[in-house]
């Protein structure tokens, strides 16, 4: 479904990416674990094909389709799409709007009251809320969540969609992820909680915008455990650690 | 020899077109003003808010006094406008809002077939002791720009009062516009103004907007959303002066610049006169935000219809 191969990406000179290799299969949970900085986003960012991220060599293959070139709102109508880490708010748009804008690929489309009640908020009380600044920011983050459901992509790329969510609704959050995966679509899942890492497939452990290894989720948690929690040289791999994967 | 019905006919068609519910001016209920041009087509008091009018030469003056203590649910309906291609509409206004009392005021303002048409408003408001008064106004241009209005508005809020101004221009080309308003805050008074402006073709918008917090604990937002487009040029002032002590004011001003044509400018000013005033701002000038539109792209929508749901819902 997608295959990423050996991208690289710099800012000012700096790498950012450096030659990241990945495949997930259709509908593969695939975890992302890394520290602060280590790239995650950026690689989010650089699937999605935001303004800015384009790589600056290697290659992204989804489906059977080269998309490295293909800008933004081509990768959506292919339907990858993307819930931010931070998502933005907007004056004047209601949630209903919000979650109706999301165009579904295949027909079928969910309804935004559904998708509201399938993240844990209730449509009556939400729906005509506005995704402005007045959403606390796990309301927003859930809202996100709606938006990806309501879209249903083939590639979901989910940056941290557990972070801001207070611990008694991480479980339900967990639940949408993984129904999105059993409806076919493939999930990019970056996280921070290893408890939500557990859900995927796979896993990849990120740091210094290289992968340094691809395993089972409990297998790259336990490598992150050891190697990245008090890893003194955060962004700075050991070199025996490199080509790890 | 005049003929009110055509006219009133006209008006208020060109108020429905703006969004307005023409039906509320036959409603004896509602407290309601037409004037077209220069001639008052209706005019209706109800016990609680008396309004006294007559017609200029070049347009109207009218006194609105709501008695101390009343509540209205239903708002009053005011509506001008000039329906020529050609004309003059000068509006002389006071409106006197006893204490104790909260009325809205729903005015629309229709020009659908101006060319050279000046619409020049002057209005003098005083919001009683513990009183509220909304004001929300609509206008309803053509697409031509061949408008001048001009707004001047001085209000006073007396103690604990609440004044609510809620200015909305985008639709239609509005050609030229200047409004002004002023507010001068007592004890405890509250005060919020928010202006919602699309400007297009040629047209160029300015809005000072003051709010004078002399009363210790008075509040004040100025609030503007600007869009301009094509060779629309605009210019916000927004002031904010603490006087008082522990008075509290704040300036939010968006203006959205479309293509290499349009202009935009925003002036915050804030003054503060008392040491315990705490007066913030906050002003934004340029395109629409990144993140927003490629957080709608990333949902399938192209850049265009991403940018127009975002101003769209700015102007809202
Ligand atoms: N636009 C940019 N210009 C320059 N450097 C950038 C830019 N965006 C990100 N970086 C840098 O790239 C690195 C990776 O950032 P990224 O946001 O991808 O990290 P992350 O893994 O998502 O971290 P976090 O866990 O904190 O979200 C960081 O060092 C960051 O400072
Ligand atoms: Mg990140």
């Amino acid at each position: 479904m997608l295959q990423i191969e050996n991208i690289h990406l710099n800012f000012n000179g700096n790498p950012i990416l450096n030659g990241i290799n990945l495949q997930i299969s259709k509908g593969e949970i695939h975890g992302i674990l890394g520290a602060n900085g280590t790239g995650k986003s950026t690689l989010a960012y650089v699937l999605m094909g935001l303004e800015g991220y384009r790589t600056t060599s290697g290659r992204i293959i989804f489906g059977n389709e080269d998309i490295t070139s293909l800008p933004l709102s081509d990768r959506a109508r292919r339907g990858i799409t993307l819930a931010w880490q931070e998502p933005a708010r907007f004056e004047g748009l209601t949630v209903t709007e919000y979650l109706s804008l999301s165009r579904t690929k295949g027909g079928g489309s969910l309804s935004p009251g559904v998708c509201l009640e399938q993240v844990g908020l209730s449509p009556s009380v939400y729906l005509n809320r506005l995704v402005d600044q007045a959403l606390s920011g796990g309301e927003r983050k859930r809202i996100e969540l709606a938006s990806v459901l309501a879209m249903r992509p083939k590639l979901a790329i989910l940056d941290e969609p557990d972070s801001g969510i207070d611990a008694l609704s991480l479980d339900q959050v967990m639940e949408v992820i993984r129904s999105l995966a059993k409806g076919g679509s493939s999930v990019v899942l970056i996280t921070h909680h290893e408890q939500v890492a557990l859900i995927a497939d796979r896993a990849s452990s990120l740091c210094a915008g290289m992968i340094l290894k691809t395993a089972s989720p409990e297998e790259v948690a336990r490598f992150f455990r050891n190697h990245c929690r008090e890893c003194p040289h955060i962004n700075r791999p050991e070199e025996e650690l490199i080509g790890n994967v | 020899m005049f003929d009110y019905s055509a006219e009133f006919e006209a008006i208020t068609s060109a108020y429905e077109q703006s969004g307005g519910d023409a039906s509320v001016f036959s409603d004896k209920e509602s407290a309601s003003l037409v004037v077209s041009g220069n001639k008052i087509l209706a005019s209706n008091s109800i016990p609680g808010i008396k309004i006294e009018d007559e017609e200029t030469e070049t347009g109207a003056r009218a006194r609105v006094i709501v008695e101390p203590g009343i509540q209205i649910a239903s708002p009053v309906h005011l509506c001008f406008g000039v329906i020529p291609k050609e004309g003059l509409q000068e509006i002389f206004s006071e409106f006197e809002i006893g204490e104790g009392a909260n009325v809205s005021f729903v005015a629309h303002c229709s020009f659908p077939n101006a060319l050279r048409v000046r619409h020049l408003m002057e209005a003098k408001v005083n919001v009683g002791q513990g009183a509220k008064m909304t004001y929300s106004e609509t206008h309803f241009h053509g697409q031509k720009g061949g408008t001048v209005v001009m707004p001047r508005t001085e209000v006073k809020v007396a103690t604990g009062g609440l004044f609510c101004n809620q200015f909305r221009l985008v639709t239609g080309s509005v050609g030229r516009l200047d409004l002004d308003l002023t507010a001068e805050l007592g004890e405890k008074a509250v005060c919020d103004l928010e202006a919602k402006v699309y400007g297009k073709r040629e047209d160029k918008i300015r809005l000072k907007e003051s709010i004078y917090l002399n009363g210790a604990w008075s509040r004040g937002l100025v609030k503007s959303r600007i869009v301009v487009s094509e060779r629309a040029q605009s210019e916000v002032l927004g002031e904010v002066i603490g006087n008082g002590p522990h008075t509290r004011g704040h300036v939010d001003c968006l203006e959205i610049v479309q293509g290499n044509e349009a202009q935009a400018k925003a002036v915050p000013l804030l003054q503060v006169v008392d040491e315990t005033a705490k007066l913030t701002h906050e002003a934004a000038v340029g395109s629409v935000d990144k993140k927003q539109v490629q957080t709608l792209m990333a949902r399938g929508l192209t850049e265009t219809e991403a940018v127009e749901t975002v101003v769209r819902g700015l102007l809202r």
